[in-house]
This record gives structure tokens, C-alpha cells and sequence, in this order.
């Protein structure tokens, strides 16, 4: 277990190798001269261009350039901000509260997927299963942004029961809305697939002989059924939290969460390649991390499996 | 339900609205500019003038240095912590701040005279040495600052400015006593006082030439507000206090402002309608059609010193010799700019006369040759079918217009844009889509345009020639297109050294009747502001520029 462990760390270091590489690659390949757009179409002193454009190593030749930015690295200096910040403390900004809106939104997700998926796959046919397939597909093929728009304004304006927009800080409280819709979809899923997994594991020869056994009914569902209905589930979420938080772009500009989605969708429009580097490195290492936890979990929920 | 079509629009235009204004960076990042009023206008109302006010910002792109802020963001946190030789009035006109007498007699040589006693938020005196120090600072290559080209009319520009100078000191600025300089330009400038309430042009502390970074960070200024402690939270909110120490003509009506920052109007305006923010002053595009009926008189539309233009460069070589010229012309006049703001902009923008705008000092409507502005189909075929006899435009040959896409609303106008001119003329025109702002600024700074682009411009200070000068003199800065004509050269030559305002303005719209024969742009309108704000405040104005007069706001 702890070889297994220690293995799969070892294995961070390629995949962020190569995450650098391709995101700085890619970033150097989008076309245009971010410094020529800072001075937002007023002329510019060729002095100031050119010593601006040697300031962020734009004059170099692509692998001088990530070299460079590798030798940084190593000494935990990820570069700075066109403003001039360094990017370090600009993701520490950032970061934590992605952080809290993805873990709010996964709690959520899980929470009440769960419920509800065991609950429709235990009454498959019913009208609470019709209802609950019915309701998430429409969830699934509304698209976020509709969705946030319109509880922005239903619950944020009209009715007034939160504020519209994260205040400074972005307390927990105002987080809530924003969480609420970034987990909507994934709860749709998350519902989907524990109703399957569910309505597969009822039938199964162990929950027949459980059953037999005479245990109660509460303890063939809890322990028997929805444990190992869970496999396919937290593989999903493990998955989804790294999405929650690169992909929550559109709900951190709805609600206007000073998070790591506003920060990559700028530094990607200015072509600040320290910043989206730094950026997508962290959110790799947030999904390999996620990924890790999950295979743990796999042995926890099934003993039939074991990670010499 | 009362509130149907709102909602109804909401939902449809939400597609719309979020591929159109998800971003702060988009095509109108013009200058910052100094907004302000005459002590009249300050605390009118008896409001309460304890309450903190609101209002929508973006994140400053740099450290809060004077030559270093180019854009809004910055630009309005600048012009409220600082304060220059003047400032401008909500009609622009300039206001004496800092100085006391700015006099000369051949428009070259100026001697500028400063209140004494005026001191910085850290303690220092504010003397004649904090203005020519941070001009010198502004100017000089090695430090870099996106504002340098505002001196170089300063003699001695050009030397410190070259690229790896070290120099640093103009050899026009000459300090007198504590509180007089001099400024010698290097030809005769006649605007050159009225540019002087810009943000390059403000005074700065020593403090700010040992650490510029730090200082960026956290300012020490002498306007009528100051950075609260740690009052700049990245990406979060700028919170301004007012300045005891500030004895000016923007005296602050309230007990301070607070700039939230947002990435998308619409966020904003959804906290304007739940007043949880006191001023916005841009509507996002997806409320433009129901911001009147959702705000009632907590709205305004004006016009603002910015225009939008179309640019053909003269390096086309479909447009060049006098079958250029009557194709510009005609291209001109297929366009029918009134139904494209009625229909895209919902009114908020005016249809250009001129190249300037209506808001400035000396503007003129009835400028001779500007009915070419004017929607004329029969006569753009006319003229058209004129050029073809000269020299035939290439067959298959599309009329493109370059625009980037990420800024609001510019996708739907050059869109209709391109359709009005396909359907008048017997070319085929098409918008040339570019994804960001800063792929459309190289294209257009290398030249390497194949038809039209998108432009406009803001203005940095309320004079007429800031919107002819910088675009359109032969080797401009911003002359994006390469005009080139020595005829309008020497008309601004003679304006700028005119001995007085209204005589320079003559010559300036002079001038701009032969830009309004050769068209190296293609005016289109003058921008206005939509911007609308809440019940808790009242005393709104807004600026010659588009910018609200924040200090004169009232809490209620």
C-alpha cells in the first residue's frame, strides 16, 4: 500500500513535466504579442516594447523560454504577472476559494446524488425514479450558464435571499449559490450512476444470500448495496473535483468568484504564460492527487481489492 | 408575472451576453482619464456625506504610477488619489488644481507656476521637483512606462527615450524655485495645457523613484482620496478614503469609495438591480434594451469623448490614387450607421459628423464634406461604379473587416456593417473574426491587414487634436493605417502653434476637411455611456469622458 503510494508520486514528476511543457507550448503557440495589446491600442515607445518583451523572455526562442521558466521553478519562483506580481502569491489568492466553492459543490453533488440515486434505483419504475430521471436530464441539457443566470436573478435579485454576486473574501454564505449550481450538473450524473450501479447490486447472488441470512433491511441496503454501488460513483467524483475546479470558468463569472476559472479565462486572453502555466500545473496536480484518493478508496470499498 | 419580460430576456440574450462581455479585456481598453468637476458640483443635494460608495472596476493591469496607467481599471483610482496641474470639469473644460499660473507667449515655451503648501499622503511637500522628476521618470526607456509617449513634446525626449538610454533628464524642464519650473517643447504645442490633467502628467513623491514597486503597490498621492490601509485586494476591491489633506476644487461629497472588481458587466448589473452596488457605469449589452424600464431615472446616456472609426490602410492596393479615395467614399456612404445604433445599440451611441467627438471643445457638425457620413445608397453605386472605371477591384476579391471578437458587442455591428455594404455595393463584405484583443493589435501594428479593421479611439485629454494628431499625422503613434498627407501635416502644424484655443480649433476642423475627402478612416459613431446606479446614492454625473464624478456622489 505505502509502495503503491510512494510509486504514484514518483509519477507526478513526468506528468508535470509534461504538463508544463505542452501548456507553455501551447500558450507561446497562440498567435498575437501580449505585450503589444498592454498598451491597449495607444501608441507605445519602441524603448518601452522592447524592454517590456525582454523583461518576460518574449524575445527568446521557445525551449530558452521554458528552460528558463524550468530554472525558476526549481527555485519556487513561478514567474510574474504582467502587473508585476508574482504569480505565487496571485494563485494563493485564487485558489482557496476555488477550493471552497469545488468542495462545497462536491459535497453537494455526493450528498444529495447519493440519497437520491439510491433511493430511485431502490423503487426503479416509481414516480419518485420518473420524477428524478426526468429532473436531471433536463439539469444535463440546460446549460450552466442559463442556469446561473436565472437563479442569479430569481433568488439573488428578485427575492433578494442572497446576494447576486461573492463579496470580498467569499464567505462560505455567499458561496452557497454559486456552489449550488456548479454541483447541479454533476449531481444529475452522480444521481444517474448511483441509480444504475444500484439497480444492478439488488439483484446480486451476495444481497439475495444477505437477505436470507434474515439481516434487516436497512443494513442489505447501507452495507451491502449502496457500498458496493459506490465504485463507479467515487471514480466519477474523484474525477469531477478537478473539473470543479478548472472548469468553474463560467459560475466564477456569473457570480463573479475572484477564483482560479476568472484567473485562468484572463491570463489566457492576455497570453500571461506564467500565470496559465502556473495554473493548469496546480489544477494537474489537483486531478492526478484526486485520482490517487479515489484508487485508495477502491480498496476500502471492495476488499476483493488490494494494492501489494 | 411583473417581472416576465425582463426574465424572458435574460434567458434569451444570455448566450448572447456571455460570449460578448465574459471578459475584461476587450476592444475599447482605451486611456484612463481624469474625471472631474468644479467645486459647485461637489456635495450638492445635502446628502449624507458619511456613506461609502460602491462602483464597478476591473483589476489595475500595473502598479498605481502615473506613467504606467494606460486603462481604466487603474486610471480611475489614479485620477482619485492624484491630483495634477488641473483637472477637467464634467464638460471637460480644464479646472487650475495644482497650479497656480501656466503662462506662455509662443505656445513652446511654458513657465508654470504650483500652490505652495500642498504636501503628499506620506509627508512630503509637493514642489515643482515632484512634477519634473516624475516626468523625467515617465520619459526615461530604462523604466519602462506605458505612458512615455505623453512627453515627447518635451525637448529632450528623444534622448532619453532611445532604447538602452540611461539618461534620464529632459533637458526641457528646468526647476526654477521650489514652486516654478519651465517646460521648453521641442515645436509649438498649443494644447499642450490642456493635456496637462492627464494621469502621465501627475506629481510623485521621492519615495516612489527608490521603489517604484512598492509604491505601486501602495501609493502615497495628494488627491481628494487616499488608498485605505491594505486597501488594494487584488482581484477583489480597491477601497479609497477621503484625504484630510486635500484643499482642491473635487472636494469628496462622500466618506469614501470602494471599486469592486468584476469580469463581466452582467455580474455587475445584477448587483446594481439588487443594490449591491451604488454606480455602474457601462450596462452590459444583454440589459441594453431594458435598463430604462429596470432603473427609471437612475439611468443616464450621454455621449463621451470616444468615437468608433473604420480603418482602411492606405498600404491596400485597392485603395490607393483617386480610385482609393472614391471607393472610401463610397464604402462610406453604403453604410446606414442610424439603423445600426437603433437596432444593435438601442440608441446608446450618436452617428459621427467628424472625426472627433461632440463632448469636445471646438466640435463641429457642419463641417464641409461630411455628408459622405450620411447613408446615400444611389450615390455610393455612383461613386463606386466611378472608381471601377479607373481601375476595376479585383474579381472575387472579398471586402474584409478585421475586429477581435472577445469585446462587447463588436461581432453583431461589423456583422450588419458588412451586410449594408454588400447589399449597396457590388462587392461582397465579410467580417474577419480574431479571437483576442492582443492577436488583433498585432496584426493591425504589423500591417499586415488584407482590408479594413475595426478601431475607435478614447481620448486622453478634452482637446480636439488628440483625436487628429496621434491618428492621423503623417508617422503617428497610433496612425495605424499609414495615412499620409502633407497638406493636413501642415494645417495641424499651424493649429498647434495658434496663439489661442478657438483659433487652433478653427484650423483643427479645417483639417479635417481634407480627412474628410481622403477617409484613412471611416467615422462610424461617437460612443456614449450607458451606466445606471442605486437607490442608496444620488448626486450621479457623469464625465466629459464616461467616467462617473465619483467625489461628487451622495449617499442618501
Amino acid at each position: 500500500m505505502i509502495r503503491f503510494t510512494l510509486l504514484r508520486f514518483l509519477q507526478l514528476i513526468p506528468v508535470f513535466l509534461g504538463a508544463t511543457l505542452l501548456v507553455y507550448f501551447l500558450v507561446f503557440a497562440t498567435p498575437g504579442n501580449p505585450i503589444a495589446a498592454l498598451s491597449g491600442g495607444k501608441p507605445m515607445s519602441p524603448a518601452v516594447e522592447a524592454a517590456l518583451t525582454a523583461q518576460y523572455n518574449l524575445d527568446k526562442p521557445f525551449w530558452m523560454q521554458y528552460l528558463l521558466y524550468l530554472k525558476n521553478l526549481l527555485s519556487f519562483d513561478l514567474g510574474e504577472t504582467f502587473s508585476g506580481q508574482p504569480v505565487s502569491d496571485v494563485i494563493g489568492r485564487a485558489f482557496p476559494v476555488t477550493a471552497r466553492l469545488a468542495i462545497m459543490a462536491l459535497v453537494f453533488e455526493a450528498f444529495f446524488g447519493i440519497i437520491f440515486g439510491v433511493i430511485a434505483g431502490l423503487r426503479k419504475g416509481k414516480l419518485f425514479d420518473s420524477t428524478v430521471l426526468i429532473a436531471s436530464l433536463i439539469v444535463i441539457a440546460v446549460p450552466t450558464f442559463v442556469l446561473g443566470f436565472i437563479l442569479q436573478f430569481v433568488v439573488g435579485v428578485k427575492l433578494a435571499w442572497a446576494k447576486p454576486t461573492v463579496s470580498p473574501g467569499a464567505p462560505w454564505s455567499d458561496l452557497i449559490l454559486p456552489a449550488l449550481v456548479l454541483g447541479l450538473v454533476s449531481l444529475a450524473y452522480v444521481i444517474r450512476l448511483t441509480r444504475t450501479s444500484v439497480i444492478e447490486n439488488k439483484n446480486a447472488d451476495y444481497v439475495r444470500t444477505a437477505t436470507a441470512k434474515g439481516l434487516s433491511r436497512r443494513r442489505v441496503v447501507v452495507v451491502h448495496i449502496v457500498r458496493n454501488s459506490m465504485i463507479p460513483v467515487v471514480t466519477f467524483l474523484g474525477a469531477d473535483l478537478g473539473s470543479l475546479m478548472g472548469g468553474a470558468i463560467v459560475t466564477e463569472g456569473i457570480f463573479n468568484v475572484p477564483g482560479v476559472g476568472n484567473l485562468l479565462y484572463l491570463s489566457i486572453l492576455k497570453g500571461e504564460t506564467p500565470t496559465v502555466v502556473a495554473v493548469v500545473s496546480v489544477l494537474v496536480l489537483v486531478f492526478v492527487l484526486a485520482n490517487l484518493v479515489v484508487d485508495l478508496l477502491y480498496a476500502w470499498l471492495d476488499p476483493r481489492i488490494r494494492y501489494a | 408575472m411583473r417581472y416576465n419580460r425582463t426574465s424572458k430576456a435574460l434567458v434569451l440574450s444570455a448566450a448572447l451576453a456571455l460570449t460578448l462581455t465574459a471578459c475584461g479585456g476587450g476592444g475599447d481598453q482605451g486611456a484612463a482619464t481624469s474625471g472631474a468637476a468644479t467645486s459647485t458640483d461637489a456635495g450638492g443635494g445635502g446628502g449624507n456625506a458619511t456613506a461609502v460608495i460602491t462602483a464597478n472596476s476591473t483589476e489595475p493591469q500595473n502598479g498605481l504610477l502615473p506613467a504606467n496607467t494606460n486603462e481604466v481599471g487603474g486610471g480611475r483610482v489614479m485620477d482619485l488619489i492624484f491630483t495634477g496641474l488641473v483637472s477637467y470639469d464634467a464638460t471637460g473644460a480644464p479646472v487650475n488644481e495644482l497650479a497656480e499660473s501656466i503662462e506662455t507667449t509662443d505656445a513652446q515655451n511654458y513657465t508654470i507656476k504650483i500652490k505652495s503648501g500642498q504636501k503628499f499622503t506620506n509627508g512630503e511637500a509637493v514642489t515643482a521637483a515632484s512634477f519634473v522628476n516624475a516626468w523625467n521618470f515617465g520619459a526615461a526607456a530604462k523604466n519602462a512606462q506605458l505612458n512615455s509617449y505623453f512627453f515627447e513634446s518635451i525637448k529632450g525626449y528623444d534622448k532619453v527615450s532611445a532604447e538602452k538610454s540611461t539618461e534620464d533628464k529632459m533637458e526641457g524642464l528646468k526647476i526654477v524655485d521650489d514652486n516654478t519650473f519651465t517646460v521648453e517643447l521641442s515645436r509649438a504645442e498649443s494644447d499642450f495645457p490642456l493635456r496637462l490633467g492627464y494621469t502621465a502628467f501627475y506629481p510623485l513623491p521621492e519615495a516612489a523613484f527608490k521603489d517604484p514597486k512598492a509604491f505601486g503597490e501602495n501609493p502615497a498621492g495628494n488627491g481628494p482620496y487616499k488608498l485605505a490601509d491594505g486597501g488594494w485586494q487584488h482581484n477583489v476591491q480597491v477601497q479609497l478614503v477621503p484625504n484630510a489633506d486635500y484643499s482642491g476644487p473635487r472636494k469628496p461629497a462622500n466618506g469614501g469609495v470602494t471599486f469592486k472588481i468584476y469580469t463581466t458587466f452582467d455580474a455587475a448589473y445584477q448587483d446594481l438591480l439588487a443594490n449591491n452596488l451604488d454606480i455602474l457605469d457601462q450596462i452590459p449589452p444583454s440589459a441594453l434594451q431594458n435598463y430604462k424600464t429596470d432603473l427609471g431615472d437612475r439611468s443616464v446616456n450621454q455621449p463621451y469623448a470616444g468615437n468608433a472609426t473604420m480603418t482602411i490602410p492606405s498600404y491596400l492596393p485597392e485603395f490607393q490614387g483617386e480610385a482609393g479615395q472614391l471607393r472610401r467614399q463610397a464604402i462610406s456612404k453604403a453604410i446606414n450607421r442610424q439603423e445600426i445604433i437603433d437596432n444593435i445599440f438601442f440608441g446608446g451611441k450618436q452617428a459621427a459628423k467628424e472625426f472627433t467627438s461632440p463632448v469636445i471643445d471646438g466640435y463641429s457638425d457642419a463641417i464641409p464634406g461630411s455628408d459622405v457620413l450620411t447613408f446615400d445608397a444611389e450615390g455610393a453605386k455612383k461613386l463606386w461604379e466611378q472608381a471601377e472605371a479607373i481601375s476595376p477591384w479585383p474579381a472575387g476579391k472579398v471586402f474584409t473587416i478585421t475586429s477581435n471578437i472577445d469585446g462587447a458587442g463588436n461581432k453583431e455591428y461589423i456583422e450588419a456593417m458588412a451586410n449594408q455594404i454588400s447589399n449597396t455595393l457590388p462587392i461582397k463584405a465579410e467580417l474577419n473574426p480574431i479571437p483576442t484583443f492582443k492577436e488583433m493589435r498585432t496584426i493591425v501594428g504589423e500591417k499586415k491587414l488584407t482590408g479594413a479593421s475595426r478601431a475607435g479611439w478614447q481620448a486622453d485629454y478634452p482637446s480636439l487634436y488628440n483625436f487628429l494628431g496621434p491618428l492621423y499625422g503623417t508617422g503617428a503613434g497610433s496612425n495605424d493605417g499609414d495615412y499620409s498627407n502633407p497638406a493636413f501635416d501642415k494645417k495641424l502644424a499651424e493649429g498647434l502653434s495658434a496663439t489661442s484655443v478657438e483659433e487652433g480649433n478653427k484650423i483643427f476642423n479645417e483639417s479635417q476637411e481634407i480627412l474628410l475627402k481622403d477617409l484613412p478612416v471611416v467615422p462610424l459613431w461617437y460612443q456614449g455611456v450607458q451606466g445606471g446606479w442605486s437607490t442608496k446614492v444620488a448626486d450621479v454625473k457623469f464625465g466629459w469622458n464616461g467616467v462617473p464624478l465619483y467625489y461628487a456622489v451622495t449617499g442618501k
